[in-house]
């Protein structure tokens, strides 16, 4: 009667789209033997060229790590993580080729939608097999990590003009090391948890970024970190350093193949900002989920927490989680200066078996700070997704704001949501606002748009993103576009 | 063929019998009323119609071009020309109506095997039916429905209706709650997409609106049947004397 596709087609269509990043790349790679010791942690500071100050913080934290208890705390089940059959550092071999980068690398970037060459980007010209709108972007420099290794960083000459330093994190050790010295720690001290130790020991790359007094970036900057090996972990480290009146935007994307097993990425990123500065970090967050049964998958256990050191400085973290297999992370604000300002906008997704326990902290110190919270959960499938978050208030901390809005969508029937928000407030000045929903997905406008023709699968689509629509727009608009068909994507088939 | 045929349609909801045998035949270029006293079952009927989950059919079948319309989905329902005007429209925050339209367009497009419109081709496309209902630009650029007033949202109705350019529409109590002017250029909207091939279902309470789009044939629903069937006198008698006739003639 038509020529138009089935339901049975669009149906099968749809449940076949899975995750798209789960290639892998055949590169040569340099890969220590799996395990965790002293030797190890000895092995990867030689293997990276470090000063002794470097090796000795590692050392540190590495026997404090060996101490302390696998925390417990989070509302996530975790598998024991067996750290003997771990490596903890893998990196590509380098080919002699043309340029400094294996070819079959920047194939896997072009597959990702990463352009790591300079003049195609400025161009606009799609290089991949993909049209991506990160591709079509103006400008954008960007650090690719593979494994354990920083392979390029696009755009360095160019901010060196203006005094920006932006590199990979072993070469900000050696090129910079009064800085990277003066910094490292101070955000997140080794001994802040039990996965910041483990990462202070083992960290193997990273981005480092310093923006000079007075200079604001003229491009978004961007690391996309991308597991390849097999029985590896990835552990990197970020520094953001933004000096007086500086300002910065900094975007993270992360994926890895499909695996049956679970791999660890156990992360660290701490920003400084000085008087005046304003930092914007975003991420979309993609890490393989594992498959429908909940075999496999990324474990995501991460810190990151910015200090707004300065007087009116300001910090905002946006972020789309819709990967990995547990995600356990909240990036957090340490208001210090007066007039200080954090900001954490998130939307994280969970389907199948995946597990989230997410949210932020905001710590206010100085007077007349202020925080603004925005979580929007969604849920599906077997899933939990909880939403853990503190608000406190020094004693000295006059004039202190908090809003908080925390809302969770459930799009089936054996999903979980779940709120933690914790308010320790020790001066009687503050002004906190707290706002809580928790909504399934409404039928009504469900079969609004199913009158109108819209498909189920891309009628909820069009709700969850109306939904998460406030936060996904204070993403850069290359990363937004991208973000919105990840939502799509880690929602189909799933209500129910 | 006709366009669509009810027999003995009996339908529920949340288990309470709501339709206790319908009959009704449309052609092709008809209008049709539907009238009858609030809980009749008119709602129910255009629910049952475009295949609103939470109503269930019991007993009866209904034929649309030839095919059972009950074993199609919604949005099938929706491709193949079926259009509600829904008596309360569902807000969608943060979906813009831009987006919300050219997803249902290129979707029925897709079914009908034509190519998607580039954002060029369907934005001129909003700015001509757009006119027809006086649809101010702002209101298309916001989100689905979201802060409309009770005219905005039924103008909105009929935008949508012109945009989709259904061959069977039903307007579900559109006229409710809308001044003189709005039902006007409703009204108006209505009649400009009259043809020879398609057909209404008007679903009122009013006299206005049905003075501006003329049905041929006038039905009275009461209790869940269709108690009455007559040309456009037989609404000048229910304006004029209301439905206690109808009641009794049925009751007695």
């Amino acid at each position: 009667m038509n020529n138009g596709p089935s339901s049975e087609d669009v149906l099968k269509d749809l449940t076949s789209s899975e995750y798209k990043y789960g290639f892998t790349t055949d590169i040569e790679t340099d890969i220590i033997p799996k395990g965790l010791n002293e030797d190890v942690v000895r092995l990867i500071s030689a293997k990276k060229q470090e000063p002794d100050w470097m090796l000795q913080f590692r050392l540190d934290a590495y026997r404090y790590w060996r101490q302390q208890p696998v925390p417990q705390w989070g509302h996530v089940k975790v598998d024991p993580i067996d750290y003997d059959n771990i490596s903890f550092y893998a990196a590509p071999r380098k080919k002699a080729t043309v340029g400094d980068v294996d070819p079959e690398i920047i194939k896997t970037f072009d597959k990702l939608g990463i352009p790591l060459h300079e003049r195609d980007m400025l161009l606009g010209k799609t290089s991949g097999a993909e049209l991506s709108a990160v591709e079509t972007s103006s400008t954008m420099a960007v650090d690719a990590i593979v494994d354990s290794a920083s392979q390029k960083t696009t755009y360095r000459d160019k901010l060196a003009e203006l005094g920006i330093i932006f590199c990979s994190f072993g070469e900000a050790v050696r090129e910079y090391p009064d800085l990277v010295r003066k910094y490292l720690g101070k955000v997140v001290p080794v001994r802040d948890n039990y996965y910041s130790a483990l990462n202070s020991a083992v960290f193997s790359d990273g981005s480092f970024v310093y923006i000079p007094k007075g200079v604001r970036c003229p491009m978004e900057l961007a690391s996309y970190f991308r597991i390849n090996s097999s029985g590896t972990g990835q552990f990197e480290r970020t520094l953001i350093i933004a000096d007086e009146e500086a300002y910065v935007s900094y975007l993270e994307g992360c994926t890895a193949p499909m695996r049956d097993e679970n791999q660890l990425h156990a992360a660290v990123v701490e920003i400084y900002v000085h008087e005046r500065a304003e930092v914007k970090y975003s991420t979309v967050q993609n890490w393989y989920p594992g498959d429908k049964l909940g075999k496999g998958g990324v474990y995501n256990l991460v810190t990151k927490r910015a200090l707004c050191a300065g007087d009116f400085s300001k910090v905002s973290w946006t972020q789309v989680e819709t990967g990995s297999a547990i995600t356990w992370k909240y990036p957090s604000c340490v208001l210090r200066g007066d007039n200080s300002q954090g900001e954490f906008y998130s939307v994280a997704v969970t389907n199948n078996y995946q597990e989230a326990d997410t949210g932020t902290k905001m710590i206010h110190i100085g007077r007349n700070t202020r925080s603004r919270i925005i979580s929007k959960g969604i849920s599906a499938g077997h899933s939990q997704n909880s939403y853990r978050g503190m608000v406190k208030v020094l004693p000295g901390a006059d004039g202190v704001r908090n809003y908080t809005q925390c809302d969770s969508l459930l799009l089936s029937k054996t999903c979980g949501a779940h709120t933690f928000p914790i308010m320790d407030i020790q001066n009687p000045t503050a002004i906190i606002e707290h706002e809580a929903t928790t909504s399934k997905i409404n039928e009504d406008q469900l079969f609004y748009c199913q009158q109108r023709g819209i498909k189920e699968e891309d009628a909820v689509s069009l709700i969850v993103g109306g939904y998460a629509k406030e936060v996904v727009q204070k993403l850069p608009m290359e990363f937004a576009v991208e973000a919105q068909k990840l939502l799509s994507l880690s929602i189909e088939n799933s209500v129910g | 063929m006709s366009l669509l045929e009810i027999h003995n349609l009996h339908a529920s909801a949340a288990g309470k019998e709501i339709l206790r045998g319908i009959d009704l035949t449309i052609n092709p270029g008809e209008v049709h009323a539907v009238m009858g006293p609030n809980g009749a079952g008119k709602s129910t009927l255009s629910a049952i119609l475009t295949g609103n989950p939470q109503y269930e059919v019991t007993q009866g079948e209904i034929l649309y071009k030839g095919r059972n319309l009950l074993e199609m989905k919604p949005e099938e329902r929706a491709w193949e020309g079926l259009f509600l005007s829904f008596q309360y429209p569902v807000e969608i925050p943060g979906v813009s109506m831009v987006n919300f339209m050219r997803t249902a367009v290129n979707a029925q497009r897709e079914y009908r095997g034509l190519p998607a419109l580039t954002a060029t081709e369907f934005l001129r496309m909003m700015r001509e039916k757009r006119a027809v209902v006086q649809l101010d630009n702002k209101l298309a650029n916001r989100s689905v429905n979201e802060g409309f007033s009770g005219g905005e949202k039924k103008r909105n109705e009929i935008f949508q209706m012109a945009m989709l350019e259904p061959t069977l529409s039903i307007l579900d109590e559109t006229d409710s709650g809308l001044d003189v002017d709005a039902l006007r250029i409703v009204s108006e909207g209505v009649n400009r997409l009259k043809s020879a091939e398609r057909s209404s279902i008007v679903i009122t309470h009013y006299q206005k609106l049905l003075e501006y789009v003329q049905p041929q044939f006038v039905h009275i629903v009461y209790r869940g049947r269709i108690v009455k069937s007559g040309g456009p006198e037989l609404g000048d008698r229910i304006f004029a004397e209301g439905f206690d006739w109808v009641k009794q003639e049925f009751e007695g």
